[in-house]
């Protein structure tokens, strides 16, 4: 079964990754990064450019909207993804528990729709 | 027997143990119960004609798993999307001809519908409707929803479950204190709608303290190690020892000081004293021992008609340590003025945060209650007044306001 791990951090989090904390901001991501391939659990996944990087589109009336900056302006703001390949409810939590932003920010698990076929 | 009668006590005492079977192979709660509901529908059907089967859950079991792997080829043809179902091989290695067929997977069941990724308020009901088969109606009196939100509760509830793949297991050991108290909390509050709705007595809901004892036995029985699980059971004891006597005869609200003793269940005292000593056996306390320990205080009182506040007091405050609630915070002042007196109970009430007490009834009742014993009589009032506008039973308003020589009628 697997799960998306949306990454949600906060302004703080953003702010330390190009601050003098920066090496252990990474530090514990690579860490983070190395436990879920040596389970074998990690399927996928990216580090996001912070919220100020983002852009939004949408077509209405067939016309394009576009404006800069995430959909919506929250307290914390989607950081990074990852997809896991695990049996259950229990164990994806368990690897979001582990995620370097889970004691600041929050990571929301998403079991994915099952693939045709 | 009858048939219908053999069908009947079946479901009641079978209906948790084969939905339990059933959805911790499928992970669908949904599914498995429409499944049950058409093997119970089948079951009346032909055993009148045919005669009850010898052994009434594996002919249940196997027709259920019959209408599963029906409804899934069903799904199957409508739409490719549905994934590939090797539980259904897992179904059929069950042989329903075994006189035990059947692993009790009870507790798996009570820890996926107690999973702390469900919403809250959809917990005690979702355990009420699979472990025990209430049905959606019998529970939404209860709970004081309409039929329709609860329906929905539940539906979404069986959806995550499903769909989020949470797992029908027993949770590892760094979980299992955490979910067994998710489960605890569950069946207390299904007791304690159940006990609230003793203004409504002549609604059916009164029972849903009798579900909640079985569940709590289920869980004690499944859970023999665990101290808090037979906690909990012996403070519901406790609690339904008295239910007859906190009412008088005319349905007016009696305070447990005031209560006769002489009209509590002995019986129960018993039961719960025995399985306080069998918790107490394992050295672990935790809340619902504690509370059931000061329960057990307020029963010797039917022995020896004497209470030990002193100890009372202690246990209440051990309770605030451990979980820091207000209703034990406000429990705990009360004793306090019992055992050094009112200026001591009033000196501790004032302590706590008044966001925390300010819509909270029982601390103005209580603040009332010493307020009077202290011969301020117009702060009494004051505060009985603030008590009686934030209760919801009409006995407890009357008992309030005429305490106080308040009119109290509408």
């Amino acid at each position: 079964m697997q799960y998306t791990l949306l990454v949600n951090e906060t302004a703080a989090d953003f702010a330390r990754r190009s601050s003098a904390e920066a090496p252990a901001y990474w530090g514990a991501y690579m860490a983070y990064n190395a436990a879920l391939a040596a389970a074998g659990v990690f399927v996928g996944g990216a580090g996001l450019q912070p919220p100020a990087s983002g852009t939004t589109v949408r077509l209405r009336g067939g016309a394009r909207q576009v404006h800069d900056g995430p959909f919506a302006d929250t307290k914390e703001q989607l950081g990074g993804y990852y997809i896991i390949e695990v049996p259950n409810l229990d164990a994806a939590l368990e690897w979001a528990a582990k995620c370097p932003a889970a004691p600041t920010g929050s990571v929301e698990v998403r079991p994915h729709v099952p693939m045709p076929g | 027997m009858q048939a219908s009668t053999v069908a009947e006590r079946a479901a009641r005492e079978s209906y948790g143990r084969l939905v339990a079977l059933l959805a911790a192979k499928s992970g669908d709660l949904a599914e498995s119960q429409d499944a049950l509901g058409e093997a119970f529908v089948a079951a009346l059907e032909t055993w009148p004609r045919d005669g009850v089967p010898s052994n009434p859950d594996a002919w249940l079991f196997a027709a259920a798993r019959r209408a599963l792997i029906d409804r899934y080829r069903h799904l199957a043809v409508r739409d490719a999307a549905v994934p590939e179902l090797q539980w259904l091989d897992a179904l059929h290695a069950v042989d329903p001809s075994d006189p035990m067929p059947f692993p009790d997977e009870r507790l798996k069941l009570l820890f996926a519908c107690a999973h702390p990724a469900l919403v809250r308020e959809a917990r005690a009901p979702l355990m009420l409707q699979t472990v025990l088969g209430l049905s959606a109606e019998r529970i939404a009196g209860a709970f004081l929803l309409s039929p329709k939100t609860l329906g929905q509760r539940l539906w979404r509830a069986k959806q995550k479950i499903r769909d989020a793949r949470i797992p029908f297991e027993i949770p590892e050991v760094t979980q299992l204190q955490e979910r067994t108290a998710d489960v605890l909390e569950a069946i207390y509050a299904a007791y304690g709608t159940g006990w609230d709705d003793v203004a409504g007595a002549d609604t059916g809901t009164r029972g849903l303290t009798e579900e909640a004892l079985w569940l709590a036995r289920v869980l004690v029985q499944l859970l023999p190690a665990e101290p808090e699980a037979r906690g909990l059971l012996a403070l519901m004891l406790y609690c339904e020892s008295r239910s007859a006597a906190r009412r008088g005869l005319m349905g007016e609200y009696i305070p447990l000081s005031e209560q006769d003793p002489s009209r509590w269940q002995r019986e129960l005292i018993v039961e719960a004293e025995a399985t306080l000593n069998a918790a107490a056996a394992c050295r672990q306390f935790g809340p619902y021992q504690i509370e059931a320990a000061i329960q057990s205080a307020h029963a010797q009182r039917a022995l020896n008609g004497r209470m030990d506040w002193a100890a009372v007091t202690q246990l209440y405050a051990g309770l605030v340590h451990l979980t820091g609630s207000l209703g034990a915070a406000v429990a705990h002042a009360a004793a306090l003025a019992e055992s050094q007196g009112a200026a001591a109970g009033l000196a501790a009430l004032n302590t706590l945060p008044a966001s925390g007490t300010e819509d909270y009834q029982p601390s103005w009742a209580l603040r009332a209650h010493l307020l009077r014993r202290l011969g301020d009589r117009k702060g009494a009032t004051e505060a009985a007044i603030r008590a009686a506008g934030l209760t919801e039973d009409a006995a407890v308003r009357t008992w309030l306001l005429r305490q106080n020589e308040l009119p109290d009628s509408e």
